[in-house]
């Protein structure tokens, strides 16, 4: 089984150098990015399965990028980290199209359960959509 | 300047007010008065000198009328004996019973006017005589009237004692009768001239009197006329110059210790002089009367005005204090919910920005935990303190978000959405959920509720949070304080509001805390049982619905928290509020 490939966008060097070391740590294909435009730069070459996306991003509002995430590749499975707990409901984030929404500080185990399931339901999706093609 | 202006700042609402109104009383006062005054003094010029010429102007009528009186009556008499003279020749009238029946027709026809007729001849001698005295042959050579009659045809005397040596006087007229001349002359009875001028009487102090032109009193002195500025009052009514007919008035006259009025006029083509004198208290008493009337209404209308505005303005201030008081109360609890704002805006603040340095720091401990895990560090000696310490930042870390999330809910509520909510309803399932707590606790659950309350547009969560709130306050203060442990829930309808109590006989608050129960972070709970922003979470979500939320409470006895919310009845505008409720979020 491949790696699971996950994009980790956070303003926030601090957090995503620590972060992506642990996920790497756990068998994960991680790759962490601190911009808006650098994300959209890796993803013409580089397509996650999951994208951890924080919502407090300078130069764009989270849930606009999530739109235009959901709008770029919507395989691609997006998980909302947010410490700003009251800046989008969980009820909201998945009306939105993400796949789940966690709140910092986040217990690690949790969050590696979270892309599990969401890189599980890419490949049942995916999965689906070739058999019915065939 | 500079201690006027701390002096006025120094002045707290109240204290201005009161001033205020106390100088606006007195210049309404002295507004209204001034004009009062004015109108009074100038009608009362007025009437009074136009009521004074009046009485003026009767008065002299009425002596202008008694002068002609008694000047007709002397006049009258004078005709009578010139008639007399006239009509017989001296031989008949020097026969003295002639006399007498003449002397008889005329006292019967004068009412005794006349006291005697004597007949007196060039030299002096009463040559006939009819009457009382026995005065035949009398002398009469150095009479002043005898002189005097012999100088004129006819001649009224002054009044003299005479022979007879009682006051009397005369009439006399000159017959010519064969080249001689003889003087008739008649004695006027006193008494009934006197009785003339003693008749007339004015109110209880006016009387007339008459004075010939050497100021001898031709009347009796009846009422003890004194002297005027060291003279006699009569020397003094005739130093005053007359003109022919009119009455002269002389007012204000200080006279024996009072002021007196006169009023003068000449009689007997002006040897006499009838004097009129009253005092003038008493000739202008209704006019004193209506000027005192005048006084007292004018003294009591002003007193009516200033008890008037004095009353005004007590209630003013009363009104003032009030609505000052009202004021300090809505600013107190503008400052109390202003409080609970910013406590909630800053919490809100804090909680956004802390989660992110706690979830790197929690990464940094995740991550020295993940590095522990290799090799190297497996045999280290302090390896299970290291996991241990790590595992505690990370729970302390989790911890802070609980926290935040606590904090957070005191910003903004789980779900605001207001929809028909049923009390009842509400308080009933937040009972069933506590049951359980409350049977650890020993503590009675017993509900009132009012039957068929409205419906109200609230939101369940938040109501559902403020009852729960409530709930578990009323059973940590039943707690270990009484073994029979109560909670009371009443709900009730009261006009548009609904009021909600929860009663517990717990320990009761003490004095000095109840003024703070809602203030945010204020707990009496031990360290680490509460947060202390319980009941401030009740009561901005009671204030945001437009209620209020009391405590009473007695130490011992228990506590009671009373809720009352409006009605929002649902046609009207019901959507509108709950859009207000949204925006105030």
């Amino acid at each position: 089984m491949s790696k699971i490939k996950v994009m980790l966008i956070d303003d926030e060097l601090e957090f995503t150098s620590i972060f992506s070391e642990r996920l790497i740590l756990r068998n994960l294909d991680v790759v962490a990015v601190n911009k808006v435009e650098d994300a959209f730069t890796k993803l013409r070459v580089w397509l996650p399965d999951v994208i951890l996306l924080d919502l407090k991003m300078p130069g764009m509002n989270g849930i606009e990028m999530l739109k235009i995430l959901r709008k770029f590749d919507p395989t691609i499975e997006i998980i909302i980290i947010t410490g700003h707990a009251l800046g989008l409901d969980k009820e909201e984030a998945l009306r939105m199209g993400a796949f789940d929404r966690l709140l910092k500080p986040m217990d690690i185990n949790e969050v590696i359960k979270t892309i599990e399931q969401a890189y599980n339901k890419k490949n049942l999706e995916q999965r689906f959509l070739k058999t019915n093609k065939i | 300047m500079n201690t006027t202006e701390n002096n006025s700042k120094k002045l707290t609402g109240l204290e201005y007010y009161r001033l205020f109104i106390k100088k606006m009383v007195i210049l309404l006062v002295i507004f209204s008065l001034v004009p009062i005054f004015m109108i009074n003094t100038v009608l009362r010029h007025y009437f009074l000198s136009s009521y004074s010429a009046k009485v003026m102007e009767h008065m002299t009528e009425l002596i202008q009328k008694h002068k002609q009186n008694i000047d007709n009556f002397l006049q009258e008499r004078l005709n009578n004996i010139r008639a007399l003279a006239s009509s017989y020749t001296i031989e008949q009238l020097t026969n003295e019973d002639f006399l007498l029946k003449h002397l008889g027709i005329l006292q019967t026809e004068y009412d005794n006017a006349f006291v005697d007729i004597g007949v007196v001849d060039k030299s002096g001698k009463q040559i006939a005589y009819a009457g009382k005295y026995k005065l035949v042959s009398a002398d009469y050579k150095d009479s002043t009237w005898f002189n005097q009659a012999l100088k004129s045809k006819y001649y009224i005397s002054d009044v003299f004692l005479g022979l007879r040596g009682q006051p009397h006087f005369i009439v006399a007229v000159k017959k010519q009768c064969n080249n001689k001349e003889y003087i008739i002359r008649a004695t006027i009875n006193f008494d009934t001239f006197n009785a003339m001028v003693e008749k007339i009487r004015i109110g209880a102090t006016g009387f007339a009197f008459i004075v010939n032109k050497s100021g001898q009193l031709q009347t009796r002195n009846m009422y003890n006329l004194q002297t005027i500025n060291g003279s006699s009052v009569l020397d003094f009514l005739n130093k005053i110059d007359l003109e022919k007919e009119e009455v002269h008035a002389v007012q204000h006259l200080q006279y024996r210790g009072k002021e007196f009025i006169f009023f003068i006029i000449s009689l007997k083509g002006g040897q006499w002089r009838l004097v009129f004198q009253q005092e003038q208290g008493d000739a202008f008493s209704e006019l004193y009367k209506a000027r005192q009337m005048g006084i007292i209404i004018l003294l009591l209308g002003s007193l009516g005005v200033i008890l008037i505005y004095y009353l005004m303005s007590r209630k003013m201030i009363r009104f003032i204090e009030q609505s000052e008081q009202q004021r300090e109360k809505m600013n107190e609890q503008l400052i109390e919910s202003g409080k609970l704002a910013s406590i909630g805006e800053l919490a809100a603040g804090i909680a956004h920005e802390i989660n992110n340095p706690v979830a790197i720091m929690v990464e940094e401990a995740g991550w020295i935990q993940d590095l522990l895990k290799e090799e190297d560090f497996k045999e280290s000696e302090n390896l299970q303190e290291f996991t241990r310490s790590l595992l505690q930042i990370k729970l302390q870390g989790m911890r802070c978000k609980d926290i935040t999330f606590k904090l957070l809910s005191f910003a903004r509520k789980t779900d605001p959405r207001a929809v028909k909510t049923q009390i009842n309803d509400l308080i009933e399932e937040i009972v069933k959920l506590s049951k359980q707590r409350a049977k650890y606790s020993h503590v009675e659950i017993k509900t009132e509720f009012e039957e068929g309350l409205p419906e109200m547009m609230a939101s369940p969560s938040e109501l559902q949070q403020v009852f729960l709130n409530l709930f578990n306050n009323a059973i940590d203060a039943i707690g270990t304080a009484n073994d029979e442990g109560l909670v009371t829930i009443v709900t009730k309808r009261s006009g548009d509001t609904v009021l909600i109590s929860f009663s517990d006989n717990g320990q009761g608050i003490p004095k000095a805390n109840i003024a703070r129960i809602f203030d945010p972070f204020f707990t009496t709970k031990p360290i680490g049982k509460g947060t202390g922003i319980g009941l401030s979470i009740c009561h901005g979500i009671i204030k945001k619905l437009g209620g209020d939320i009391n405590v009473s409470s007695e130490v011992g006895i228990g506590t009671t928290f009373e809720l009352s919310i409006p009605l929002f009845l649902e046609s009207d505008g019901g959507i509108q509020t709950i859009k207000e409720f949204e925006e105030r979020l």
